[in-house]
């Protein structure tokens, strides 16, 4: 069966006072992808994934579901794709649980009316068709124990710690449950043992059906371990596109990082055996 | 308050009472108070002949104290306090900074440009009671936000806490330089236009309090509805937008309402600062950073700190009377001391 495709990317440039950020970058995501965008620093991975999440400007063609993304509506919008940040900077002290209830705002039609988020019946427990009717309590809740956050739903955000911060977010996005999730650095403060959480949750989320991953890595073990394709980027430019054995070929590695990026892996994991 | 519901949800029915019976009790209380004190069954029965329009045929100290003068001034306290306030909450959590203020972004400085402007030249909207200074001081309110904003987006889109209100102050330097400019060329109207300017409510009148009353039913009901948005902007602006906000339409939205409450405030009572800038922070440590609480409680908070501030300028030098701005200023910047201080330690 044909995969149904859920993002595509056509000619996308970005250039920010004159300056081109990204030239002519295009790809698409399917259904169960998960796409790796990786390359040096200034490669224009974030700015990717600011278009594509209609942050800023840009010129080129950006379909979602199906639709010109300029033409949907911010609610909309939410509903098919999610933003896990790099940086939270917070001011002031919500707690845990009003960050992450926040997910539920694009599920919401209009000011007071809460309306069950699409395919909610069959996909918003992680497939364990655990809803009749959607419970926004319940998701909530459910959320925050993926994520290993029920005993601090009442703390502050302030008193966080960078992992503890990331997670909440990460649990505000399960909530909001878009079909495409966008990660910048995800595991980026994590300690190990929740960097390997949040990784196999999200590969959990995204096995389910209609749902695909992008996500910026600097980790290229990472990259390999999870990405099903990838994206290589230099200076703004496509370096290649394909499968993640094809893209990471020590090869192009090599001649976009300017290193021997295999040499460097084996180097620093070889020293693991136990 | 430990209860799970009270810690996410708005204000429910019992807030809004307790809250309303509480301004009620200052709102009497400063009735009653001032240069000549009232009895209070005297007031009382003052107010019943207000309310139903009876003008009793021998007119008691206190009808003809309060019909004509202290009422309307009292109505102009209590809803200007409150609309700053709630101006100032709706600043603090759309920019983000704890310090926005109408008063430190430079918008009332702005807005008072806008009044002095229509007060020295004469100009006004046919047809509409008081308009040119109320119309003038919301254009320039809206003017002078749309103007610090842009410039603060394009010096540092993250809107960091300094830039932004560095770049306020800036503004108000330039904005009441070209004030006083204006003031010079006033001629013989520059004695009204400086004791207007330090804002003061002496002389509003029943017009003033309905168009008070009028805006903050309107901009203030929106504003109370943009509750859930603000709190998507206070977390941060990119967060409110992947959790689908309409990043710029509520911005706009916010914006537009937060001049027009200026703007009228500061054409009615001239720039009486700090009040959007204090009462937020009185009534956090109550509510919570949460918007659908915090609103509420700061509109308020708001009215009760105005009518307060407006009671000590009317009795402390009794009978002489003090601009009210100067004791918004002076109680204002000392609980802000107080507030920035204890904050740092508890850190």
């Amino acid at each position: 069966m044909e995969k149904a495709e859920l993002l595509s990317v056509q000619n996308l440039s970005v250039a920010l006072s004159g300056k081109h950020i990204l030239q002519d970058v295009s790809f698409t995501l399917n259904e169960g992808d998960w796409l790796m965008l990786i390359g040096p620093n200034g490669a224009g991975k974030s700015t990717l994934i600011n278009a594509v999440s209609q942050a800023i400007p840009y010129s080129g063609n950006i379909r979602i579901l199906g639709k010109d993304s300029k033409q949907m509506k911010s609610r909309s919008l939410a509903r098919a794709i999610g933003v896990l940040n790099q940086n939270h900077y917070v001011g002031y002290g919500f707690t845990v649980e009003e960050v992450i209830r926040l997910g539920l705002y694009s599920h919401r039609e209009g000011f007071f009316s809460l309306r069950a988020p699409s395919k909610s019946a069959e996909n918003s427990a992680f497939g364990k068709a655990k809803y009749t009717s959607f419970d926004p309590d319940q998701a909530v809740f459910d959320a925050a124990g993926k994520t290993g956050l029920t005993e601090l739903l009442s703390h502050s955000i302030l008193t966080l710690s960078g992992g503890e911060l990331q997670r909440t977010f990460l649990a505000q996005l399960f909530v909001q449950d878009p079909q495409i999730l966008i990660l910048d650095e995800p595991a980026n403060h994590l300690d190990l043992i929740y960097q390997q959480q949040i990784f196999s949750l999200v590969k959990e989320w995204q096995s389910r059906p209609d749902r695909a991953v992008l996500s910026v890595v600097h980790d290229l073990s990472l990259a390999k371990k999870y990405g099903s394709r990838a994206l290589l980027l230099r200076n703004g430019q496509t370096a290649a596109l394909g499968t993640v054995s094809e893209v990471m070929s020590p090869e192009l590695l090599e001649s976009v990082y300017s290193m021997d990026v295999y040499a460097w892996m084996q180097d620093l994991y070889g020293r693991w055996s136990r | 308050m430990k209860n799970k519901n009270t810690a996410t949800h708005g204000f429910g029915p019992k807030e809004y009472l307790l809250c309303a019976a509480a301004t009620l009790a200052v709102f009497l209380l400063c009735v009653c108070l001032g240069s000549v004190n009232l009895p209070l069954a005297d007031t009382l029965a003052a107010f019943r002949d207000i309310l139903t329009g009876t003008v009793p045929e021998e007119t008691t100290l206190a009808y003809r104290i309060l019909q004509p003068v202290r009422l309307p001034r009292i109505l102009c306290a209590s809803l200007s306090g409150a609309a700053l306030s709630l101006c100032g909450a709706c600043m603090q959590g759309l920019l983000k900074n704890p310090l926005a203020d109408g008063s430190t972004l430079g918008v009332s400085a702005g807005a008072s440009l806008g009044a002095i402007c229509s007060i020295a030249f004469g100009f006004s909207v046919p047809g509409l009671l008081f308009s040119g200074t109320m119309v003038s001081a919301v254009i320039a309110a809206f003017i002078s936000l749309a103007i610090i904003l842009s410039f603060a987006y394009r010096l540092d889109a993250s809107l960091s806490t300094n830039t932004i209100i560095l770049i306020g102050i800036v503004y108000s330097m330039l904005v009441s330089a070209m004030s006083n400019l204006v003031i010079t060329f006033a001629g013989d109207r520059v004695k009204t236009i400086t004791f207007w300017n330090m804002g003061s409510l002496q002389g509003t009148s029943y017009p003033n309090a309905a168009a008070l009353a009028i805006c903050l039913l309107v901009c203030g009901g929106i504003l109370l509805l943009t509750a859930e948005e603000l709190n998507a902007f206070s977390i941060g602006e990119e967060n409110a937008r992947s959790i689908g906000v309409n990043v710029r339409a509520v911005r706009l939205r916010v914006l537009i309402c937060v001049s027009i409450l200026i703007g009228v405030c500061v054409s009615i009572g001239g720039s009486i600062s700090f009040v959007g800038l204090i009462t937020p922070h009185l009534v956090r440590p109550l509510t919570g950073p949460n918007h659908k609480r915090l609103l509420p409680a700061s509109l308020f908070g708001g009215a009760i700190f105005l009518l307060l501030a407006d009671l000590c300028a009317r009795t402390i030098l009794a009978p002489r009377e003090l601009p009210i701005g100067v004791v918004t200023s002076i109680v204002g910047s000392i609980l802000f001391v107080h507030i920035f201080y204890t904050g740092r330690k508890q850190r």
